[in-house]
């Protein structure tokens, strides 16, 4: 069976500007900032995202990486909840959007997943979603007829074909079998399937006879069919939640918020924080918890 | 009971938008919705879902502000959560940035979508939610900030919407109630624009008008909303408000 293991910089290695990438977890929770991090130490640019969004799509608007976003939300999940890199890319028009409600998110990675065209789904009829995606969101009428004598008509969610896909899990293999603890697997599964490169980081890797021991099989969230590349990355959600493994680094989350608000602010954070390796970061994110306790 | 507050008042409302509600999700964003849904299952609805806002049913009545403290009853992950959804078993208070006379919500951003000038959360779940299963707001300050002739962006789908989009739109839509600091409104039968349904004690109707941005239906008589029992303002200040979290919301 094929070693998987890489490093951050070689997976970044993989990627090309202008690429569709799919970024796992959730708003504040379980992403996969790592990866995030690592594509913005790089050239990558022009990147179309597809994400429940937080702090990941934020810092990447940072850098200016981002051309096109397709989320249900954004948000930090804590004060002050508007991702302040998201909303100056909006503000100032940076970016274009494809906004829609989070279960047509969920509703477009599974078609992916099951490599098909779209599927139907009710949500989105009505609202401005149909507006912001123009021609690009179409409707289809059902060939049933419903009891009355009438068809459905449904918006037809496309598929959210991805050429990569990037999650954090807390454990896994060197082989792509991982699973993650704690209270929600998110829809990492269906970002991993709508891909055709799947990179996994981890908080620790370990023998699969390990790995299946610690958790439940229901926790087996990803197979080696659904991954290319394995990373090891301790605290690699950071600042983010991360299941069983940590909590949210709510101070740092809020210090992030509030250095994005001048570019003085922002420059230092940048020299603190972004412009090493991850080793760097870790190091300095932990000098950061020490002083604030 | 002269000394019941606003907020109060707007618990014990926002507890009866779920009365008769069954076996569902009760999803309650703001903390008076949230004191409401504990109350109407301690109360009157005892078969409601309540969420421990992350991804677990939880058993039992536990004070806003902090984590659920009852048994964990069932797993509801997000993923779960969407399914459920879509099946219809949730009835959601969402609080909007602006409503309209149809009850077309807006918590996306403020301006152009294309370029907006203030970025809020973007439409999360409300297109689904509003075309899937009961939906209510929750307004803490009724104003006509809020209450605007048209909003910016429709994120939650409102009765002249739903129309125009459909049977597909029409057929689970259900806007319920809407609850602010000063009045209960609902929404007319046929037509789909907000009516006034009660005015809390010591509002009067044209308090209401004046803080609305367009014409709300307004039935000859307009009663008072009820106000809590005894053994509903005993459960909120001791058990489930304890910290009177409900004041920073509504002020006294």
């Amino acid at each position: 069976m094929r070693d998987k293991r890489m490093s951050l910089d070689e997976v970044v290695g993989e990627l090309r500007s202008g690429m569709t990438i799919g970024l796992g977890g959730w708003g504040s929770r379980r992403k996969p900032m790592a990866f995030v991090r690592a594509i913005l130490r790089s050239d990558i640019k022009d990147l179309t995202v597809v994400t429940y969004g937080g702090p990941d799509l934020g810092l990447l608007c940072s850098a200016g990486k981002v051309k096109k976003a397709y989320y249900g939300f954004v948000s930090l999940d804590s004060a002050p909840f508007y991702d302040p890199w998201f909303a100056k890319a909006r503000t100032t028009g940076a970016i274009e959007v494809r906004e829609m409600d989070e279960g047509m998110v969920k509703c477009g990675l599974e078609a992916a997943a099951a490599r098909l065209p779209f599927l139907p789904i009710r949500a989105g009829l009505g609202s401005d979603v149909q507006n912001f995606w123009g021609d690009e969101l179409k409707t289809v009428t059902s060939p049933y007829a419903d009891e009355s004598g009438q068809a459905e008509t449904l918006i037809a969610m496309p598929a959210l074909n991805l050429d990569a896909s990037f999650v954090h899990l807390n454990l896994g293999d060197k082989h792509g079998n991982a699973a993650y603890n704690g209270v929600d697997p998110y829809f990492d599964d269906l970002y991993c399937m709508a891909a055709e490169k799947r990179y996994v980081s981890v908080e620790r890797i370990v023998e699969t006879e390990e790995l299946v021991k610690a958790v439940p099989l229901q926790s087996l969230l990803l197979n080696r069919m659904m991954v290319d590349g394995v990373v090891e990355a301790p605290n690699g959600a950071h600042f983010t939640l991360a299941g069983e493994s940590y909590g949210r680094d709510e101070k740092f989350q809020r210090h992030y918020a509030e250095a994005a608000k001048t570019p003085e602010s922002w420059q230092v954070f940048v020299d603190t924080y972004l412009s090493g390796s991850e080793d760097d970061y870790q190091a300095a994110v932990k000098k950061f918890a020490e002083e604030q306790a | 009971m002269s000394d019941v507050t606003r907020a109060e008042v707007c618990a014990v409302a926002c507890a009866e938008v779920y009365r008769d509600n069954g076996e569902v999700i009760a999803s309650a964003f703001g903390t008076i919705p949230a004191i409401g849904v504990r109350l109407a299952r301690h109360t009157f609805s005892p078969d409601l879902v309540l969420s421990d806002g992350e991804a677990t049913a939880v058993r039992g009545t536990w004070a806003v502000g902090g984590p659920a403290e009852g048994d964990v009853e069932a797993w509801l992950p997000f993923n779960q959560i969407f399914t459920l959804v879509w099946n219809g078993k949730r009835h959601i208070t969402m609080i909007p940035t602006q409503l309209d006379l149809y009850g077309n919500c807006n918590i996306s951003a403020i301006g152009d979508h294309a370029r907006p000038t203030v970025q809020l959360l973007g439409v999360r779940g409300a297109p689904g939610n509003t075309v899937y299963h009961p939906t209510s707001y929750w307004v803490p300050k009724h104003s006509t900030r809020v209450f605007v002739p048209t909003v910016d962006m429709v994120s939650g789908v409102g009765y002249d919407n739903a129309r125009k989009a459909g049977r597909s739109a029409m057929r689970y839509h259900d806007l319920r109630r809407v609850v602010t600091d000063l009045a209960v409104l609902d929404f007319t039968p046929d037509t789909g624009q907000l009516r006034l349904v009660s005015v809390h004690p010591g509002v009067s109707v044209d308090d209401v008008v004046a803080a609305t941005g367009f014409d709300l239906v307004i039935p000859d008589s307009v009663p008072e909303t009820r106000t809590p029992t005894a053994p509903e303002l005993d459960l909120i200040r001791t058990v489930i408000d304890p910290r009177n979290l409900r004041d920073k919301e509504v002020p006294a």
